[in-house]
């Protein structure tokens, strides 16, 4: 006999919906209460189960728009009898070899075209001629045009950029901080801290403990995306963006939540040291649950930072500059930086990224606040 | 619970064998299947260590008979021992079998013994075993010697270079067909042993992988060892009856017949990927069977990896264990290198060719500005106290860079001397470099240094 599979009430006031993904092929054989189908509407997805054991045929396809109550398909008893495997989708190997973003194999070409460059890894003896070639010229009023060969990192990391700009709906919100309490914090117990932990207080662990405190109170900044499901890390990996002569690096502080202020300067101090004698390592660099870029080194006043794939969040800190602000009616010249947080509106919300980054600015315009776990 | 390996190879050769133990290293589950009853491919059992162990035993026997006497040695006539000769190669052999299966326990990996057929990207079935599932595979099945299409191997008569390793006794006559790297090694052991050696070559010199220089004289070298060579001949019939095998080969001059006992054919060698189960996952492969991959080594399966003999470059087994740790590595997160250009090719004749680098015909035909200067080693410190002074060195330069673009060297000892210029390679070195280098005294390498300074400041012994 035919059973009917008819679309079930999703929700109250929606009266229709659209087949988001079809879970089992016209014509498998199910079992009873099986999942079927899902459909969507602009406020939940709902499965639709088999409502039999049988031979399944859909009258529907993907992007079909029904009607609650309508009948989509059928399922005949008639063929429950032995369940045939449903293969498992094989899939399907690609049909050319594509060329690889990490390229082991160095051929003749590629040699031949380094000739006049030298290796820059051991310190070369100065007995011969210098063989580099002379120092490029900047073209004097002539119209040509200089061509150099995108590094392969360059080009990983351009490709990169553009995944976050496709892929995520990425937003930023600006806020601003007064920074003098911890500039004032910094003044009078700098050499303490020095002498008790031999390292220079700096921002940073102002910003990265400001930062844990944050991220447990709104954890979806500390998720991200994977597939069909969002992943909500119980740690904090805070990754501190740094630029070195060979570009760009993001080492990570782990479990950033359980380490003291000193800890976290000793740490970046460590990554200082590695980043200039070049031996940061891969795992120095992998992972990250969220990230903290300062651009105010450089001198940048405001800033969209980018996120950094596949993390749902990234903190901008921007240079201080003493401006007039309004103080209970008083005009008071105050150190004063703007941070920016760019976030994944696909998981967090604005509401949710405006307040993680008030309770930022609270937690550093008085840093008593992190010690109460405020 | 089912136990998934992070990696497994199939093939035990040099390339398998080394990727396992590099994996292993890593901390990779590792499992090698291999489909013969000992572990080592080709390169352990039937290629590079037998032959090797012949070209000794046999090179000892000519420089007795040719060296002695100079020398002050009066030795009478030297009794060859020829069944004595295969035993000790068949020693070595197990030595090294043995050597492997011990890595593979310090390094707890796992072996399999029986053919091996991929089944789906996770899964390869073994002839009468378990299947073997693995995260990733690497295929390192390594390749097989081409027949003459109207003449199979029977490994008594007709050889490949597997049964001219086992043969009973040296063949009266022995015609070899390629006048390859592998030719002219096979073709020297019995030429010393005492059989007639003819070489028939489809191409107008001997080892053309080489620099055209050293092929030349190589070849002149060779024929005054008693070889004979047909060059830029190709053998269109074959004939066997009782007693020998007539070979048809046809030339500029015209068709003529050659007689022998057995014959060699060194044609080349081709991928094996028999019942590998490629086609049923759809892996491609070009049409001479070569495995496609892509800069990482992956197939267009991209779990699936193919290095060695299965895949373009040099059939060299050392190019194989590089390629080998390269996927471990790249496997288990790092970005290795191999830079090809600094990867070795050797012919163990006597004496010795090894070359790195572009030949002098390659640098030619890039378009780019060279310079070559040779040395000989008749005006070499240590070629002259041990009389060996056949061959040369050959440094080609980028004149602009001064770069070592390549780097030949026909002379005893070839193969050890090239690994000087191999580093020089690898590291881009300028000409300045290698010539601005202290060797020791009085060695062959200095061959080296001269024919650099020939190419920088002036050579100081010619």
């Amino acid at each position: 006999m035919k059973v009917e599979i008819k679309v079930p009430p999703v929700g109250e006031s929606i009266t229709e919906a659209t087949v988001a993904s079809l879970l089992k092929e016209n014509g498998a054989i199910v079992k009873m209460d099986e999942e079927i189908l899902e459909l969507e509407t602009e406020k939940v997805n709902q499965i639709v189960y088999a409502p039999a054991a049988g031979a399944l045929h859909l009258s529907v396809k993907v992007n079909d728009v029904v009607k609650i109550g309508q009948v989509i398909g059928n399922i005949d008893t008639e063929k429950a009898g032995k369940e045939a495997p449903t293969p498992a989708a094989k899939p399907a190997p690609a049909k050319e070899i594509s060329t690889s973003e990490f390229p082991i194999r160095k051929k003749e070409a590629e040699y031949l075209q380094d000739l006049g460059k030298k290796p820059s890894e051991a310190p070369k003896p100065q007995k011969e001629m210098p063989a580099e070639a002379p120092p490029r010229e900047f073209p004097k009023g002539d119209r040509s045009e200089r061509r150099e060969r995108l590094t392969k990192l360059r080009k990983v990391v351009g490709d990169r950029l553009m995944e976050v700009k496709n892929q995520t709906a990425m937003l930023t919100t600006f806020n601003e901080v007064d920074m003098s309490a911890v500039i004032a914090v910094r003044k009078r117990e700098q050499d303490n801290f020095i002498k008790r932990h031999n390292v220079k207080l700096g921002f940073m662990s102002f910003f990265a403990k400001a930062c844990v405190a944050a991220l447990q109170e709104y954890p979806d900044i500390n998720g991200y995306i994977d597939k069909d499901e969002i992943v909500y890390f119980n740690y904090c990996d805070i990754g501190i963006a740094v630029g070195t002569e060979k570009g760009l690096m993001v080492p990570v502080l782990r479990n950033c939540e359980k380490m003291s202020f000193s800890e976290v300067e000793l740490k970046l101090k460590d990554f200082a040291d590695k980043a200039r004698k070049g031996t940061i390592s891969m795992d120095d660099l992998r992972g990250g649950t969220f990230t903290i870029t300062n651009g105010g080194v450089y001198g940048s006043l405001f800033s969209t930072p980018i996120l950094n794939p596949p993390q749902s969040g990234i903190l901008g800190m921007h240079a201080i500059q003493e401006r007039p602000v309004a103080i209970n009616g008083k005009v008071e010249i105050r150190p004063m930086m703007y941070l920016a947080l760019s976030y994944d509106h696909r998981i967090v919300d604005g509401k949710e990224a405006i307040s993680f980054l008030v309770h930022i600015k609270k937690n550093l315009e008085d840093p008593t606040r992190l010690l109460l776990d405020l | 619970m089912e136990e998934i390996f992070d990696l497994a190879v199939i093939g035990s050769g040099p390339g398998g064998y080394v990727a396992a133990i590099r994996a292993a290293q890593l901390g990779l589950k590792t499992v090698c299947i291999e489909k013969e009853k000992e572990l080592g491919g080709t390169c352990l059992n039937v290629g590079c260590i037998p032959s090797k162990s012949l070209l000794h035993s046999s090179e000892l026997l000519w420089k007795i008979q040719n060296e002695a006497m100079e020398n002050g040695l009066e030795v009478g006539h030297v009794k060859v021992n020829f069944p004595v000769m295969i035993e000790r190669k068949k020693k070595v052999v197990a030595g090294f079998v043995k050597g492997i299966d011990s890595l593979f326990q310090k390094n707890k990996i796992t072996r399999v013994f029986g053919h091996a057929t991929l089944k789906d990207p996770n899964t390869i079935s073994v002839k009468s075993g378990k299947d073997v599932r693995a995260k990733n595979i690497l295929l390192a099945t390594g390749s097989e010697s081409i027949p003459l299409p109207f003449l199979p191997f029977d490994e008594k008569k007709i050889l490949s270079s597997t049964g001219a390793l086992a043969l009973p006794k040296p063949p009266k006559k022995m015609l070899i067909v390629g006048a390859g790297i592998i030719g002219v090694e096979l073709g020297s052991v019995y030429s010393r042993l005492g059989s007639e050696v003819i070489f028939i070559e489809f191409l107008d010199r001997v080892c053309p992988a080489l620099d055209g220089t050293l092929s030349k004289q190589l070849e002149k070298i060779l024929t005054k060892q008693g070889m004979k060579f047909h060059l830029s001949h190709k053998v269109i019939k074959a004939q066997q009856s009782e007693q020998k095998i007539t070979l048809t080969i046809q030339g500029g001059s015209g068709e003529s017949t050659l007689d022998g006992d057995a014959v060699l054919v060194a044609i080349g060698r081709r991928p094996f990927t028999k019942d590998l189960g490629l086609e049923a996952l759809g892996i491609i492969k070009d049409a001479k069977g070569f495995v496609q991959i892509d800069d990482s080594f992956r197939t267009n399966v991209k779990n699936i990896f193919a290095i060695g003999d299965l895949v373009d470059g040099p059939m060299l087994a050392h190019k194989a264990s590089e390629e080998g740790v390269a996927v471990a590595e790249f496997i288990a997160g790092h970005l290795p290198k191999i830079e090809y250009m600094a990867i070795p090719n050797v012919a163990y004749t006597y004496p010795e060719v090894a070359g790195v680098g572009l030949t002098e015909e390659s640098a030619k035909a890039t378009g780019l500005k060279i310079k070559t200067a040779s040395f000989p080693f008749k005006a070499n410190s240590r070629a002259r106290c041990t009389h060996e002074e056949e061959g040369l060195v050959k440094i080609i330069m980028h004149e602009e860079s001064k770069r070592v673009l390549g780097v030949h060297i026909l002379g005893a000892h070839a193969s050890e001397l090239i690994c000087g210029p191999v580093l020089a390679m690898q590291l881009k070195a300028t000409v300045s470099e290698l010539a601005d280098t202290c060797y020791a005294h009085p060695t062959f390498s200095e061959a080296i240094k001269e024919a650099a300074l020939a190419l920088t400041k002036g050579a100081i012994h010619i």
